[in-house]
């Protein structure tokens, strides 16, 4: 495959960016997008100029580093992760273009790399269970009910990439932050923080800067996980009921 | 806990469904009463009247009426400034647009800030209209609330404003009704359907409800 590509290019956090248009050859389309900018990049290095700088890790789908937006999609246009989408969902010839996450709480560290600490932020505020840790506990030692786990472990799935920050047209960090909230307060082990949690977790989102829900639904198409809209209602239910009951404390 | 909710994203989102649902909830009445015009002018002025006893002996003339609207200039500042001031921090948060732009969610979503726009600026013309009769064309008869309507629907721009600011209104319903019980904690992945039906069917009952006023006053069935 050949393709035309336009990037983002920004030395650092304070440089003015813009695109820079690349063409690449002898793309596979059994290669991933990261394959495909590794590609990319050998040439740009060859040639003594500086490579496009990404995150990534894994490459797996598990560890939530990768964070390009494809064509105006965040992870472009399946719904996965930028290092699990293939170029078979180009065609020869196309154009792509190639942006990073978008939004205050987000500022661009260089090219397409942004800082994503504002969530680790967050799950700082909150993230935390009143549990004893060291040897593994009885499995069966506290009854935790199937729907429940399920639920837990639907919004586990998290993996913190940024995407429904980087997908809404507010750069709200909601779908992130109810992901967290919801799959610890569901659990009995993260009962006695239930009411904190959520405040505090939601306190940080705000302080960090990013906006609000306006339920756009764009967070949850974009989610690689797929954690769902309706999260972001069982935060709020959550939110509500501990502002009532700090409120009468 | 009023600050909680009130330095809280979540919790100002709170006072905007709250407050939006009781405007709702004064629109659906307000649009049952409009649509006694045509039941001829005795019927409606009557019921104009009534609407200021509403409680005698125990509340004075006017007294109820007033209570309405005391909540509802409360609901609409209320409504509006955490309207504002969260669309302030979201454009905020995302300063930047990408270059690579698509349309984004539906086209009532997306116009939920400048249709409410348009529903505040028209809530000032309709009340400097037909309640204080300040702009109103022809001469406004105080206790004549036929008459008034009728005169008001009697020009191209009553009923263009009219129209147009009704249109918004059910545009705006059917995002925020749905987003309002999402806000509140009340949505659930197996009520979603019938919220959203709710949603579309109050949308479209009180724009059509409305609009019949000055359809009727065009077409000479009210006049
Ligand atoms: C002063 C005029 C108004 C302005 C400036 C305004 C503005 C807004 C804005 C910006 C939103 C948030 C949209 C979003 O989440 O995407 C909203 C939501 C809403 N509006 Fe209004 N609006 C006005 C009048 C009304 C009226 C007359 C009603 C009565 C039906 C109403 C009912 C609602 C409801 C129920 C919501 C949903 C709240 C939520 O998302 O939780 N609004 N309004
Ligand atoms: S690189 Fe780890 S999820 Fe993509």
């Amino acid at each position: 495959m050949k393709l035309t590509l336009r990037v983002w290019r920004q030395k650092n956090a304070g440089a003015e960016g813009a695109m820079s248009t690349y063409e690449v050859d002898g793309i596979s389309s059994d290669m991933s997008f990261l394959e495909m900018l590794d590609v990319l990049n050998e040439r740009l290095i060859l040639a003594g100029e500086d490579p496009v700088a990404f995150d990534h890790d894994c490459r797996e789908g598990i560890c939530g580093a990768c964070s390009l937006v494809i064509n105006g999609d965040a992870h472009g246009p399946e719904r996965t992760t930028t290092c699990q989408l293939h170029m078979r969902s180009f065609q020869d010839g196309d154009t792509i273009d190639i942006e990073p996450w978008r939004a205050s709480a987000f500022p661009v560290i260089k090219d397409l790399v942004v800082d994503r600490s504002a969530f680790d932020r967050i799950i700082q505020a909150g993230g935390y269970v009143t549990a004893p840790t060291g040897s593994a506990p009885e499995a069966h030692a506290t009854p935790v009910p199937k729907a429940d786990a399920d639920f837990a472990f639907e919004h586990a799935e998290c993996i913190g990439c940024g995407a429904c920050v980087a997908a809404c047209p507010n750069g709200a960090a909601m779908l992130f932050t109810s992901a967290k909230v919801n799959h610890l307060n569901v659990l009995p082990q993260g009962a006695p923080e239930r009411e904190t949690r959520v405040l505090d977790m939601v306190a940080q989102m705000d302080a960090e800067g990013f906006g609000g829900c306006t339920l756009t639904g764009e967070c949850a198409t974009a989610c690689p996980k797929g954690i769902p809209l309706v999260s972001i209602t069982g935060m709020n239910k959550e939110w509500l009921r501990a502002a009532r009951k700090v409120g009468k404390r | 806990m009023a600050r909680t909710m009130w330095d809280s994203t979540v919790g100002k989102k709170t006072v905007m469904a709250v407050s939006g649902l009781i405007m709702l909830l004064y629109l659906v009445a307000h649009m049952i009463g409009n649509l006694k015009i045509y039941f001829g002018a005795g019927e409606f002025n009557h019921y104009a009247h009534w609407l200021r006893t509403v409680g005698e002996p125990f509340m004075h003339y006017e007294w109820t009426l007033w209570l309405i609207r005391i909540v509802l200039v409360v609901a609409v500042v209320a409504h509006a400034t955490s309207a504002y001031q969260l669309s302030r921090r979201d454009i905020k948060a995302r300063p930047s647009k990408y270059v690579h732009a698509r349309p984004r969610s539906s086209y009532a979503t997306r116009t939920m800030r400048w249709g409410g726009v348009i529903l505040g600026l028209f809530i000032v013309w309709h009340l400097l209209d037909l309640t204080t009769g300040t702009v109103h064309s022809g001469g406004f008869q105080e206790g004549h609330p036929y008459q008034n309507v009728v005169d008001t629907f009697s020009t191209w721009y009553g009923d263009v404003v009219y129209i147009v600011a009704m249109l918004a209104l059910g545009l705006h319903i059917r995002h925020g009704f749905w987003s309002a019980a999402q806000t509140l904690g009340v949505g659930s992945r197996a009520r979603d359907r019938a919220l959203k039906t709710v949603a579309n069917v109050l949308a479209l009952l009180l724009t059509a409800g409305f609009i019949a006023v000055p359809v009727g006053v065009m077409t000479g069935v009210v006049s």
